[in-house]
């Protein structure tokens, strides 16, 4: 069984397979729980400054978007950092770290945007024992509209200016927690790295409104007849989080800064897709709201099977393996090409990949009138949308056309020769390839 | 106290009421809406889908699916009825295993269709639970017609001709309306008395009045009839049950299956309903079936469904056949009825083995007795107190695509007449079809 112990920052964990900021990391004794689950790690929900704390609704804080069976696919909230107090929360940091030395224990921070309120709280979280702090630039709602979470995390000088005050006054790591509700989601990675961020973690959660109560005609969660835009999470998110991921493993700026990957992680499969896209550990939040701390299990074992049978010994082996190939659509070979297949005796003719093709695509699968369907090889552009409908995963897969063979879309020989858009005839901005 | 099953000869009060009420319940449950809604986003809104094509009154199903999975059952069951006014009952008693659920393309990718009558079943109850009726009458046409036969035919073509703004009389032989829903159905496809509420519903179109009592042949004639209406529309079913031909078959105890499902139908107390020890039914189709079932569900001891053919050649399906094992039926194949013995009543039958040569049964000369104190004729039914007027065709009355036979304005549907299987679902496309034909000639 494959080693799944992780170093993040220096800071070792028995997995990658860390609880994000959020409510399952909220109280002591949450955090007992997930450590006995077999978590590696935890980020401790968000404190605030010394004083009262803040207070949430007392309506609903949650809303959800759902697939077959009420599977959840999506999550929004609207709750806000914690609200008990903070010499709580550090009391029971210092215990919890104390117990588990073995496991990443991070404290997630956020205070008013003013050198004062970092410099008072950064010696308190020093003191509890913890591994590291990661500082909220992501919350989208509530404390938002206080200056705090997303409003920093939407102005990369503050990004920059909160990050050195922290290292100024915090000796051990730091991550900064980026909000995904930016247009570059590099900007805002590369002021972290540039206020001397140890690392970034990622996303956080999206702008959202999940329903609409169309009797009370408000949106959902509701509280006393009106709603508010939360913070979207869940699987629903992860294709987001990836290519936030993947740009900022990829920007030439921060390549090498160390990331912590957040969005919809639910299985093995997920944490190491981000990981492949240069993540060094991730975080989870909605899988563990979703079915309780023991779906870390399945992580833990999934992703020792899938290294065994790869033969990894160590996650550094597959960490950033996806990075080079992650390239601008201007990059892609316009010489590849493929054509899909149907396979006959996997088909149960439910025409789905006709009715695809034939209203919303290139006309390019045949059906008979004993409902066999079959691909024109002289109109399919290889778009993939039939394989994407299709209900029988493999029945229908994309098969490339070798080199010398004629496309018969084209009546071209196919090419063996890269040749991407840079170059083609058809750019008006082609550099000649001669 | 309840007889047991093993008391000898014919006995009411087999079991204790409570098991009776048990084993009489829903065949097929109703869905609540999170088992609807996971199995309607099991279908695949197929293209030109097959289910459809296989539905003889053609429902748009992936429609009424889509419907049920975005959360409005109502649309759904109007989808439906649009196609098949008795659309709920269709969803009880069509055999969907060998209709659409058998083009299912789930069917064949997996073994497990999607299951499209019991979600066709969730819609409809739902708008019938709503006392809804979703449809009105166009302005009057004042044109007349009469349906002979209140059965699933006649009740389709009722409605569509009075929906179309003719004022329609139906007719019936009965005290009752629903026909074979009502009175030749086994019990547990449609409880709570479906049929009859069904029918409640159907006439809440209006321009329909309901005359019972009233047999073509004896209170009714065909040219009264045509003299008196526009167009006439005859769904009389069929009236005659087959015989057995074999010997004894005069003695007591020996019935015509559907005649017992009739009563056992129209029954207030089931079980003050005598059953015999032993019970042997003799055909093949879904009536052997519904008696076997039945029989056995009362608490008799051995039932046994005596074929002539083979498994493969059964009318009923494959469904039905291994309901009836599940209830404990035994299932007997080739063979035929030779004589019943028995002092005055039965007692036992002897059945003589069978073999198939170039299509026709022919007895091996080898024979088995069974004990049995009633023994069920089902071995089909036949067309009788047929107008003299109309010709036939296979036994049945003639009729074209749109259900018109022989006569001029007398149109006829269901299984008195020619083409089509005889299900509830193919009398109601027959009537539904021949409605709009008899609406085209008399607008025309």
């Amino acid at each position: 069984m494959a080693d799944l112990t992780t170093e993040f920052l220096g800071i070792k964990s028995p997995n990658p397979f860390w609880l994000a900021s959020a409510p399952p990391t909220d109280k002591e004794y949450n955090v007992r729980r997930a450590f006995e689950a077999g978590w590696g790690g935890v980020v401790w929900k968000t404190l605030g400054s010394e004083g009262p704390p803040v207070v949430n609704v007392n309506g609903p804080r949650y809303g959800a978007i759902f697939g077959t069976d009420r599977r959840l696919l999506g999550l929004n909230n609207i709750e806000l950092i914690t609200d008990r107090s903070l010499e709580i929360n550090l009391e029971e940091i210092t215990r919890v770290k104390k117990d588990y030395p073995d496991r990443a224990v991070i404290v997630s921070i956020m205070v008013p945007c003013e050198e004062e309120a970092w410099k008072a709280i950064l010696p308190k979280v020093e003191a509890t024992g913890a591994d590291g702090i990661e500082l909220n630039f992501g919350c989208p709602h509530g404390m938002a509209e206080r200056g705090m979470g997303a409003a920093v995390g939407q102005v990369p000088e503050y990004i920059q200016m909160v990050t050195e005050w922290c290292k100024k006054y915090y000796s051990k790591p730091v991550i900064v927690k980026l909000t995904p509700n930016i247009t570059d989601v590099r900007f805002p990675a590369r002021a972290a790295k540039n206020g001397g961020g140890d690392a970034v973690s990622l996303i956080n959660t999206i702008n959202s409104i999940v329903s609409v109560d169309l009797d009370q005609m408000a949106p959902e969660p509701t509280v006393a007849g009106k709603g508010t835009h939360g913070g979207y999470c869940g699987p629903a998110v992860k294709p987001i989080a990836m290519n936030m991921v993947a740009e900022i493993a990829r920007c030439p700026e921060t390549h090498d800064l160390p990331i912590s990957a957040i969005g919809g992680v639910t299985t093995w499969k997920d944490a190491a897709e981000f990981m492949a896209l240069g993540a060094g550990n991730v975080q989870v939040c909605t899988a563990a709201m979703t079915y309780g701390f023991n779906v870390v299990k399945e992580m833990i074992s999934g992703l020792s099977n899938w290294m065994d049978e790869k033969g990894y010994t160590s996650t550094q082996d597959f960490i950033g393996m996806a990075v080079p190939n992650v390239t601008d659509w201007q990059y892609l070979d316009l010489n590849f090409i493929a054509k899909a297949k149907i396979n006959q005796d996997d088909c149960i003719s439910c025409g789905r990949c006709f009715a695809a093709c034939e209203d919303t695509s290139h006309q390019a699968i045949e059906m008979s009138a004993d409902r066999v369907f079959t691909v024109k090889d002289d109109e399919c552009v290889a778009c993939n949308l039939c394989v994407n409908v299709c209900p029988i995963e493999g029945c229908i897969t994309m098969e490339e056309v070798p080199a010398g063979q004629i496309d018969e879309r084209t009546g071209k020989v196919v090419s063996d020769e890269y040749a991407n858009w840079t170059t083609h005839p058809n750019n008006p901005s082609a550099t000649a390839a001669e | 106290m309840a007889s047991s099953h093993q008391a000898s000869g014919i006995q009411a009060g087999r079991l204790a009421a409570a098991d009776i009420a048990d084993n009489f319940g829903d065949l097929h449950p109703a869905y609540d809406a999170h088992e609807a809604a996971v199995a309607a986003d099991r279908c695949y809104f197929c293209y030109d889908a097959p289910c459809m094509t296989a539905c003889p009154t053609s429902i748009d199903i992936p429609q009424f699916i889509r419907e049920i999975q975005a959360g409005h059952p109502s649309s759904a069951a109007k989808t439906i009825l649009d196609q098949n006014i008795l659309g709920g009952m269709c969803a009880r008693v069509c055999p969907t295993e060998t209709l659409c659920e058998e083009a299912c393309v789930r069917e064949a990718a997996e073994g497990k269709p999607v299951e499209i009558g019991r979600l066709q079943r969730f819609a409809t109850d739902t708008l019938m639970e709503k006392d809804v009726h979703p449809y009105s009458r166009a302005a009057s046409t004042g044109k007349k017609v009469a349906v002979v036969g209140a059965g699933p035919a006649g009740l389709s073509a009722a409605h569509r001709l009075a929906m179309l703004g003719h004022d329609v009389v139906v007719y019936d032989a009965k005290s009752k309306a629903g026909g074979l829903n009502e009175f030749g159905i086994a019990a547990y496809k449609s409880t709570e008395n479906f049929a009859a509420r069904e029918v409640d519903w159907l006439l809440k179109i209006g321009g329909i009045t309901m005359d019972y009592g009233k047999k073509l042949g004896a209170e009714l004639s065909l040219d009264e009839l045509k003299a008196d209406f526009d167009a006439v529309f005859l769904s009389i079913g069929l009236a005659g049950v087959n015989s057995l031909r074999a010997a004894g078959e005069d003695k007591d105890g020996v019935r015509d299956a559907v005649d017992f499902i009739e009563e056992l139908r129209q029954a207030t107390d089931l079980s003050a309903l005598p059953v015999g020890r032993n019970v042997v039914v003799i055909g093949g189709g879904m009536t052997a079936v519904d008696a076997a079932v039945q029989s056995k569900l009362l608490g008799a001891e051995n039932v046994t469904i005596a074929y002539r053919r083979d498994r493969e050649a059964m009318g009923a399906s494959r469904f039905e056949q291994d309901l009836a094992a599940s209830k404990g039926v035994t299932l007997m194949f080739n063979v035929m009825p030779k004589a019943i013995h028995g002092n005055g009543a039965a007692a036992e039958i002897e059945l003589e083995y069978t073999q198939v040569e170039d299509g026709r049964v022919r007895g091996t000369g080898e024979t088995v007795r069974l004990a049995a104190e009633q023994v069920y004729k089902a071995i089909g039914q036949s067309l009788e107190g047929q107008p003299e007027a109309v010709e036939l065709e296979g036994g049945k009355i003639m009729v074209d695509a749109t259900g018109r036979t022989s006569v001029a304005n007398v149109w006829a549907g269901g299984d008195c007449a020619s083409g089509g299987e005889d299900l509830t679902v193919t009398a109601v496309a027959e009537g539904r079809d021949a409605a709009m034909d008899i609406h085209t000639s008399l607008m025309g």
